[in-house]
């Protein structure tokens, strides 16, 4: 990394340029810098609306970039290691899809791990190819999916030899790491692509002490949620590229869906967050790890509680941890995430990113402060005096490979019935059902619909389990693709 | 020259003091500290741009979350006081023999220092040797806690700021915990009368209210505050402030006061109509 390069920031210099020319507008947006809709510039604020503004000479094109915005997107390649990066303005969902789109075409096969991000299937939705999935395995104590595991993944190669990639989630929501180099290493030998959906790790590139990222492991692409740990403006991220991808073909699929008017507010956004994290963002990490850590170590010392850590690396499905990560297992309390999660947000006032059957999870970030980290352990310790219950067991059951029938796309598109579940044996599923803990689909839509799987939503239902997705919340029936229509 | 101190009590609002000179100003890592003196009010001190306490008022308030409690409560032997790191409720406590320990939680060493170099007739309660200072967080101070302080003075000033975790549900749970079955804590109450500040003003009752069986408030007027006036907070395990009020011990006592008297102590709690109805309101 070039660092007297990255004190350069093009696209917001350009702005602050830009906004002392006071050119008149007969261009779009239609406020006009604001002068249209005075109530937006009251709660927004001149500097905001002032420079939400079209694409124009001197403030280039995200479509076409060749000045500011190229400049810009060339320092975030170099801040993160890669060949070439896109500014993204539809969110990391956005990023996810340009990496299926870029990858593969209807009929082609991708490997995904079974707890995929939603957007990765919407993309399958898309294009029309066909997944092939790896078992996450599972955390049975603490109730969430882990990484993937080699000889899983080694073994979906050698069935699939015609899949054109793999897409890997690392680190997790939760903070797990998979074996990222071994997992590009063994693509790249059987010529697939490794995409990487680095949502959670951002700054895995800025820090010697934290997992490996997408970029250094050699992966081809990578999506970087640069509004998460980031810090810039919800809905911006960033697409990075290895050496071996063509940035001109990538650029075509992202086109494709990518609106015409990016927002400045957002690329600006991404280029200032860019150079502090260049700049800044090393110690910065570190102190949020530290933050993470000391939070770790007094919530266990309420007792009660499990913040985890470091100790589940097991070499294998846990290959490593991302330490700023803070999940806390809430079940040996008798309270599930989702109530610890409820009570801070309305007895503490406290918002949590996250909680689930098991678990809540704090996003700790650049913005933190040690003395809300205070109130965090200071409400957990008052939440475990106030409310615990008796421990509940969590049940998480054993994983049942799913059986493709047809792609998601002509999932999405037949036509749908109806059906008693008990009565669904042998159909094919068009809707998805997710099971919480873990959080990993048990149908998705295009899949055949077994007894094995009935009996599995049956007996998860008894035991406490949450099932999200389709349509009948308690199940009675599912969507089934209608016969002879796909 | 004209030399003001200004400080904006609302967006519309403003208060200035005549200052001579600035004394002091540097920023740790909680937050700006600045003293000035002033013909008016002698030395003040501000933290992040507002008035914490000055040399003429400081009395007031360090007196009324003294003296209040310690007029109800039979029998003070542990005291913890958070925040305090400029001495005055150190110094208010000192009078009492009976208390065998002063623990003062202050998280702001550079605080602490201003206050000693300058102003030392606050700082000089520190000095008793019953007092041990925490260079520390509050809350986590508390946590380590259970079942051992008589009463906890909550001297922290501002619900929003870098001590905004001492205004909290998790705060006032947690010092439910550290007290004795009978214990007291008292603490600032902000300002009810401007419109911004009310509803700090109620969150804080709806917080503490529900955390204690008895909880009342009472008030005092100290000029440096927002509209000149000031809440405090009672919350008790077992004492009221009124029906275990004993006037005639604490008269015994004979401590010099230049605010609280015994017929201010019951009159403190008799609130304005607006502020029993802001209060009730939050209470239902």
């Amino acid at each position: 990394m070039d660092m007297n390069r990255q004190r350069r920031a093009p696209i917001y210099e350009a702005l602050e340029k830009f906004r002392k020319l006071h050119v008149v507008p007969f261009d779009v947006p239609g406020h006009k810098r604001g002068r249209g809709n005075p109530e937006l510039v009251e709660f927004l604020g001149q500097r905001c609306v002032g420079i939400d503004v079209n694409s124009m000479k001197p403030l280039d094109n995200l479509c076409h970039p060749v000045s500011i915005i190229k400049e810009a997107q060339e320092l975030a390649a170099d801040a993160f290691g890669a060949a070439n990066s896109f500014l993204m303005v539809g969110g990391t969902t956005s990023a996810v899809q340009a990496m299926v789109l870029t990858a593969c075409k209807a009929g082609d096969k991708i490997i995904l791990p079974r707890n995929v991000h939603k957007s990765a299937i919407n993309a399958l939705v898309l294009c029309g190819a066909t997944p092939v999935y790896i078992d996450p395995k599972v955390d049975k104590e603490i109730g969430i999916p882990l990484g993937m595991e080699l000889a899983d993944l080694k073994a979906a190669m050698d069935a699939n030899p015609d899949a054109k990639a793999v897409l890997v989630n690392n680190p997790s929501y939760y903070g797990i790491c998979s074996d990222l180099k071994s997992i590009v290493k063994m693509a790249h030998d059987h010529n697939m692509l490794a995409l990487v959906d680095e949502a959670h790790g951002t700054h895995f590139s800025f820090s010697d002490t934290l997992p490996v990222s997408a970029m250094e492991a050699g992966a081809d692409m990578a999506s970087i949620s640069m509004h998460k740990s980031g810090g810039s403006l919800t809905q911006s991220s960033f697409l990075l590229l290895g050496p071996n991808m063509n940035p001109g073909y990538v650029s075509q699929i992202i086109n494709l869906t990518q609106t015409t008017s990016a927002s400045y507010l957002l690329m600006a956004s991404l280029d200032l967050s860019r150079r502090n994290i260049a700049l800044r963002g090393k110690q910065s990490f570190e102190k949020v790890a530290e933050m993470a850590q000391y939070a770790r170590d007094e919530i266990n010392e309420i007792g009660g509680y499990y913040a985890y850590g470091k100790e589940l690396i097991n070499g294998n499905t846990v290959y490593d941890f991302d330490v700023t990560k803070l999940a806390v297992v809430t079940n040996r309390i008798g309270l599930t995430g989702i109530e610890v999660y409820d009570l801070l947000r309305d007895e503490y006032d406290i918002q949590m990113e996250f909680g689930d059957i098991s678990n809540i999870l704090a996003y700790i970030s650049i913005g933190d402060s040690i003395q809300d980290i205070e109130r965090l352990v200071g409400a957990l310790a008052d939440i475990r005096r106030l409310y615990s219950k008796s421990e509940k067991p969590l049940f998480t059951g054993d994983y049942i490979s799913p059986t493709v029938a047809t792609t998601p796309q002509k999932a999405f598109y037949a036509q749908k019935e109806a059906v008693p579940i008990m009565e669904c044996a042998g159909r094919i599923c068009a809707e998805s059902v997710m099971c919480y803990p873990p959080g990993i689909p048990i149908l998705a839509p295009g899949e055949v619909i077994t007894k094995e799987i009935i009996d599995y939503i049956k007996y998860a239902q008894e035991k406490g389990c949450s099932m999200q997705g389709p349509e009948s919340s308690d199940i009675s029936y599912l969507n089934v693709l209608k016969e002879g229509s796909y | 020259m004209e030399f003001w101190f200004e400080e904006l009590h609302t967006d519309n609002v403003k208060m200035s003091i005549r200052v001579e000179e600035q004394l002091f100003s540097g920023t740790s890592d909680y937050q700006r500290i600045d003293v000035f003196k002033s013909p008016e009010f002698g030395k003040f001190l501000c933290s992040n741009g507002s008035v914490i306490f000055s040399e003429a008022d400081e009395f007031v308030y360090d007196e009324m979350i003294v003296h209040v409690p310690m007029a109800v409560h039979p029998n003070v032997k542990k005291v913890l006081v958070i925040g305090g790191g400029d001495g005055g409720v150190a110094r208010e406590l000192s009078h009492y023999e009976e208390i065998e320990e002063i623990d003062v939680v202050e998280e702001d060493q550079m605080f602490i220092d201003v206050c000693k170099k300058c102003f030392p007739n606050n700082s000089c309660g520190l000095d008793d040797p019953r007092v041990k200072i925490f260079n520390a967080n509050g809350l986590r101070f508390l946590r380590s806690k259970t079942d051992y302080y008589d009463l906890i003075i909550n001297d922290c000033t501002d619900p929003l700021g870098h001590t905004a975790g001492m205004f909290t549900k998790e705060f006032y749970g947690n010092c439910y915990r550290a007290l004795h079955e009978d214990g007291i804590m008292v603490y600032q109450h902000g300002s009810p009368f401007f419109d911004e500040d009310e509803e700090s003003c109620r969150a804080m009752h709806r917080k503490a209210f529900r955390s204690f069986p008895i909880n009342r408030v009472f008030q005092a007027h100290i000029p440096t505050c927002p509209a000149g006036y000031w809440l405090f907070g009672f919350a008790s395990k077992k004492y009221h402030p009124l029906k275990d009020f004993d006037e005639k011990r604490w008269m015994a006592r004979n401590i010099k006061t230049w605010y609280y008297t015994t017929h201010l102590h019951a009159g403190a709690f008799m609130l304005p109509r607006y502020v029993e109805d802001l209060l009730t309101e939050e209470e239902n």
